[in-house]
């Protein structure tokens, strides 16, 4: 024992240590909020400079501060009750409706697609056909077929939301591995307790994926159908604020849809954390 | 192939016989291409056999077979004197990974073969039984953990207790501990035999190293390919318990390296 210890001490590595630090830059140190300030504030430094020194016309692009008092005052509107609170109302329904359609919707022709041999081969092949569409197509179709009402709306937010919830559904059935599928074969499980107790649960880290896509494009679809078959939703007040060339509202109204559309993302985050707490996501902003 | 199946008879331990294959074969592609042909062998009560053999000489498709997963073309192949035409629940399965599924804990696990085959309420009343499991294979204090916060033998012992849950005839296992270091490998068998024994179970090894059949295995089944037959059986008379230690003795040396020569004539043929 001694005699190993003098063999130690001997050694060069206990005369001097070579101790060292990896470098890294300055930049990466930052905590990620001032990060994100600094990028803001470039942003909006370089848009007041660009309309500051009139390089583009203030009808087509607002000044940061008319931006920010316009939000205010929409702010100050919806808080109070005035008139565009319905508006966001009705838009909140046509992406709540939207995305529960897209859900039911999806989801079923997921399991039918990705479960049965039938569906992959026979109709799989059309969904795809349908998905490679441009679906805001359809949106004179949906008026003529449903009217200028909320239902149109609500069918064009669901058709662009469903495709992904299918495509994440039928694609996490197919996501268990050979000695899953083996092991419950010999426990003698049946084709339906094989989905449930195993096929499902394994699909929903993708099944979630699909519905971050959706959520994302249900509210596109929304938007877009009240550009095109008129309502009284928040897309109207967007379309009637550019038709004035008020594009500090426009700018602001948008702001607030975004809002709403990044609440829907973080609430389909939340639950999928509440229920797939067991998968381990790579990016933590989501997507795949 | 009679003369194999001869030896089979004559190197099986004295007991009784739990599992028979008696000539089983398995052709696939309408007859084209002979996977198995004429195996036949006896599992006796409290046995441990392994089968070695390279890749393709037919050890997965037998598995399979044995545990009901796909029929014969050909042959017998009979568990506790009742043919096997499926997946039975007097046949416990281990495979390479452990199979644990990461949104169940590790008892809820264990308990999942009873939940499938009798419901959620005997897979309630099962959990005493799974706790004593888990105190057999040195798990105690972990029934609440999910899998992902189990190591690779840890998640192993816990795929040990799902297949004894049922209380099956016999045990086959599927190269269990191939995927995990040596070190463990090595422990795990040594743990894989106390299990073995204490509960007299009858195992069937399926692997691709010698030292570990040879040092489980009451007999040795070796297989060769094309077309995947057993070729030789080699009964290890090792004493019981087997100990790491005899790994180094020239007994030991010698059956590895018979074993060796019966697999390299094979591979230069």
């Amino acid at each position: 024992m001694s005699n190993l210890e003098s063999i130690a001490d001997r050694s060069p590595a206990a005369e001097d240590d070579t101790v060292w630090t990896e470098e890294t830059s300055w930049l990466d140190r930052v905590p990620r909020a001032i990060q994100m300030l600094f990028v803001f504030v470039v942003f909006v430094l370089l848009w007041d400079l660009v309309t500051r020194f009139g390089l583009v016309s203030r009808i087509i692009l607002p000044t940061p501060l008319e931006t920010f008092y316009d939000l205010i005052f929409v702010g100050k509107n919806l808080a109070s009750g005035g008139y565009m609170l319905p508006a966001l109302w009705i838009t909140l329904k046509e992406v709540f409706y939207g995305f529960l359609l897209a859900m039911a919707i999806g989801f079923s022709l997921g399991v039918i697609v990705g479960e049965t041999a039938f569906g992959e081969r026979a109709i799989m092949p059309y969904l795809v056909a349908i998905d490679t569409m441009p679906k805001v197509a359809f949106a004179p179709l949906f008026v003529a077929w449903l009217g200028f009402g909320i239902e149109s709306k609500v069918a064009l937010a669901a058709f662009i939301a469903t495709f992904p919830i299918i495509v994440g559904t039928a694609a996490g059935l197919h996501a268990a591995d050979s000695n899953s599928r083996n092991l419950f074969k010999t426990m003698g499980a049946s084709r339906w307790q094989t989905l449930l107790k195993m096929k499902l649960p394994m699909a929903l880290p993708q099944v979630f994926t699909g519905l971050k896509i959706g959520s994302v494009g249900v509210m596109a679809g929304a938007i877009t159908g009240e550009f095109l078959g008129g309502g009284k939703g928040f897309g109207e007040l967007i379309r009637t604020a550019a038709s004035q060339l008020n594009t500090p509202r426009v700018f602001s109204l948008i702001l607030y849809l975004s809002v709403i559309g990044l609440g829907l993302f973080a609430f389909v985050s939340w639950v999928q954390r509440r229920f797939v707490f067991w998968h381990k996501e790579r990016v933590s902003a989501g997507g795949e | 192939m009679q003369a194999a199946a001869a030896l089979t008879d004559l190197a099986t331990p004295v007991g009784e016989p739990v599992y028979q294959l008696r000539n089983v074969g398995k052709t696939y592609a309408r007859n084209a291409i002979v996977a198995l042909e004429g195996v036949s062998l006896t599992l006796t009560k409290g046995s441990f056999s392994a089968v070695i053999g390279s890749s393709g000489c037919g050890k997965s498709t037998l598995l399979k077979i044995m545990s009901g997963l796909i029929p014969p073309s050909t042959g017998r192949v009979v568990l506790q004197n009742r043919p096997v035409t499926g997946p039975r629940r007097d046949i416990g399965m281990m495979f390479q990974q452990a199979v644990l599924f990461p949104w169940r804990t590790t008892l809820e696990n264990i308990v999942l073969p009873i939940e499938i085959r009798d419901g959620k309420g005997a897979a309630k009343a099962a959990e005493t039984q799974a706790r004593e499991l888990l105190e057999l294979v040195g798990l105690k204090g972990f029934e609440n953990t999910y899998p992902s916060e189990l190591s690779g033998g840890m998640a192993q012992r816990a795929s040990i207790c799902r297949m004894l849950i049922t209380e099956p005839a016999v045990l086959l296992l599927d190269e269990p501990f191939s995927a995990l270091d040596e070190l463990t490998r090595d422990f795990m068998n040594m743990e894989l035999q106390r299990i073995c024994t204490s509960r007299n179970a009858t195992a069937f090894l399926v692997t691709h190293s010698i030292q570990e059949a040879v040092i489980l295995s009451d007999v040795v089944y070796v297989m060769k390919p094309r077309p995947g037959r057993v070729a030789e059986v080699v009964p290890i008379d090792l004493p019981r318990p087997r100990t790491l230690d005899m790994m180094t003795t020239p007994k030991f040396g010698e059956l590895v390296e018979h074993i060796r020569g019966a697999l390299d004539k094979e591979a230069f043929k």
